[in-house]
């Protein structure tokens, strides 16, 4: 049952100020907002990139527990980078034992790159916790259009997106069931050495491969049967329209960007 | 008889201690007799597949406990892997399990788990699959190559070669041509037959259950409710539809009968019943 507990990309329901976004505007602020977090350069910066992000947390409703439980899968390349960062920065050494010694830049160093990181980590988090993955991928559609006129696959993209999370939680559910049909016939995934475990991977990698690819050409005729023919003429169910509040996210996310360049040169 | 499997006081919880958390099984107690054939019938949801996979140790009882021959299957490791060859277990569309080269490789898997020597796995392989109805050049053939019939036999050979004490098989005919359907039912029976095996069954079709079981399991909303020879459980007609359950045809006929004033016996399920019920109520009737 392990593997049904899996939260990927997972979306919370809600009709919060931030759930109600129009997605392209939500995507070009999640854009926007990492660029902004790594244009920051000191305490003041930072500081106000953090704040900016913990208002939009809490506007959107979304529990803190949620995005610490989103942030665990992380916290190993976290602790690496601080620790990292804390022992190889030179400057001012303010504590040492053998060859190992912390600098005051390296502290600051460590705390920065910390933050830097569970930042990226949460407003990516808050944009698939708020926006539903058709939404999501409705708006990378929109947003990516100009680049048809290069000849670019935009909607056979974003219909492949929206395939593949379509049938994420189907595929667990399948790999559960072979799982526990293989056990039935006395497969053993729990002990051996690497080897032995990675060769008992096959009875069910096998036939998961086989089944996928028996569900995309089911899924292909059932298409076809109901006309899909691809983007040309192709008119949408939900027609997103940017309102008032969305151009309003666009306008802070570049007004914030660039009040953070403003800090960034007076090297703050 | 010897009782082969003791359900005690079984509960299952998904997810417990979780807002997901739901109840499959309440306070469930079984005992499956060995050499029987017993069938199991609930609709979808009902908690039936979480009852077979606590069988052969795959799930773990939140509460209670499964005894094998009298004993806990739960009390050592090594007796709940062992379990997993004595309680042979066919989920439902087993074909979608295969994955080895050739259908003999894939059947020997099973045996190959046991870790038996390989002239041991060799006989079993050809016993399975002469029981499952396969002749001697599919054995050499990918298994991917066959037909849907073909790969379910393949797929229920598999569990065969391991020889289980007890076979439990969740909708075997399901997707099957009545032929097809007819012939895994037939295997079944030379499976049973040649090694006093206990067979459960896990199936939709009333008519099927009630021809080949000795005592029918009904599984609703996580309780059995009724637990008895098939003519003990389809008298209960009217509460079974009720719970979602189709009963034979035969037995909706009389029930309706006997519903319209007729003086008839209402746990009637096969045709040979029904005719034989007919003429014990014409023959009361002219005795008036």
């Amino acid at each position: 049952m392990a593997l049904k507990d899996i939260t990927l990309g997972q979306y919370f329901p809600g009709t919060s100020l931030v759930h109600r976004f129009d997605p392209r505007a939500k995507i070009l602020f999640t854009v926007f907002f990492i660029a902004t977090i790594f244009l920051c350069k000191h305490l003041v910066s930072y500081g106000l990139t953090l704040v900016v992000l913990l208002v939009f947390i809490a506007i959107s409703r979304v529990k803190a527990k949620v995005f610490l439980k989103g942030m665990k899968p992380v916290i190993f390349i976290v602790i690496c980078t601080a620790l990292l960062n804390l022992f190889y920065t030179s400057g001012t050494v303010v504590w040492s034992f053998g060859i190992l010694r912390i600098t005051e830049e390296g502290l600051w160093k460590a705390g920065f790159m910390v933050l830097r990181i569970l930042m990226l980590i949460a407003c990516t988090l808050l944009l698939t916790y708020t926006t539903s993955p058709i939404a999501l991928t409705d708006g990378l559609e929109r947003l990516l259009r100009p680049l048809k006129k290069v000849r670019f696959p935009v909607h056979e993209l974003s219909m492949m997106m929206s395939i593949a999370l379509r049938f994420i939680p189907t595929l667990i559910q399948e790999t559960d069931k072979i799982i526990s049909a293989q056990k039935a016939r006395g497969a053993d995934f729990d002990t051996g050495n690497l080897v032995q475990k990675a060769k008992a991977l096959i009875p069910i990698l096998i036939p998961l491969f086989i089944s996928s690819f028996r569900r995309a050409e089911e899924l292909a005729i059932a298409m076809e049967c109901r006309c899909y023919h691809g983007d040309e003429g192709r008119t949408s169910l939900r027609q997103l329209t940017m309102a008032g509040r969305d151009w309003g996210l666009l306008v802070f996310s570049i007004a914030l960007c660039a009040g953070i360049v403003v800090l960034r040169v007076f090297g703050l | 008889m010897e009782p082969i499997l003791e359900i005690n006081h079984l509960t299952h919880i998904y997810s417990p201690n979780t807002p997901f958390a739901q109840r499959a099984l309440d306070d469930v107690s079984l005992t499956i007799y060995g050499g029987e054939y017993l069938g199991i019938i609930g609709r979808t949801g009902s908690g039936k597949s979480t009852l077979i996979q606590h069988l052969n140790g795959l799930l773990r009882p939140t509460q209670g406990e499964i005894l094998f021959q009298g004993k806990d299957i739960w009390s050592s490791k090594e007796l709940t892997h062992s379990i997993r060859f004595q309680v042979g277990l066919v989920f439902q569309y087993p074909e979608y399990q295969l994955f080895e080269e050739t259908v003999y490789q894939d059947i020997a898997f099973g045996p190959r788990n046991m870790k038996l020597p390989e002239e041991e796995v060799d006989r079993r392989v050809r016993q399975a699959a002469s029981f499952a109805g396969l002749g001697d050049h599919v054995l050499e053939r990918s298994p991917f190559e066959l037909s849907g019939g073909q790969k379910r036999r393949v797929a229920i050979a598999g569990v065969i070669a391991m020889e289980p004490k007890v076979l439990v098989l969740d909708e075997p005919t399901a997707g099957l041509d009545p032929a097809g359907a007819a012939a895994i039912l037939a295997n079944i029976e030379a499976y049973r037959q040649a090694n006093h095996a206990t067979i459960i069954i896990v199936s939709h079709s009333m008519e099927d259950v009630a021809r080949l079981t000795d005592r029918l399991v009904v599984v609703s909303q996580g309780k059995l409710p009724y637990v008895g020879t098939p003519r003990e459980v389809f008298s209960h007609g009217p509460a079974l539809e009720e719970m979602g359950l189709g009963v034979p045809a035969m037995t909706r006929v009389f029930a309706r009968m006997r519903a319209l004033g007729a003086d008839v016996d209402p746990a009637v399920y096969t045709v040979e019943q029904a005719k034989e019920a007919f003429l014990t109520a014409l023959q009361k009737k002219e005795g008036m």
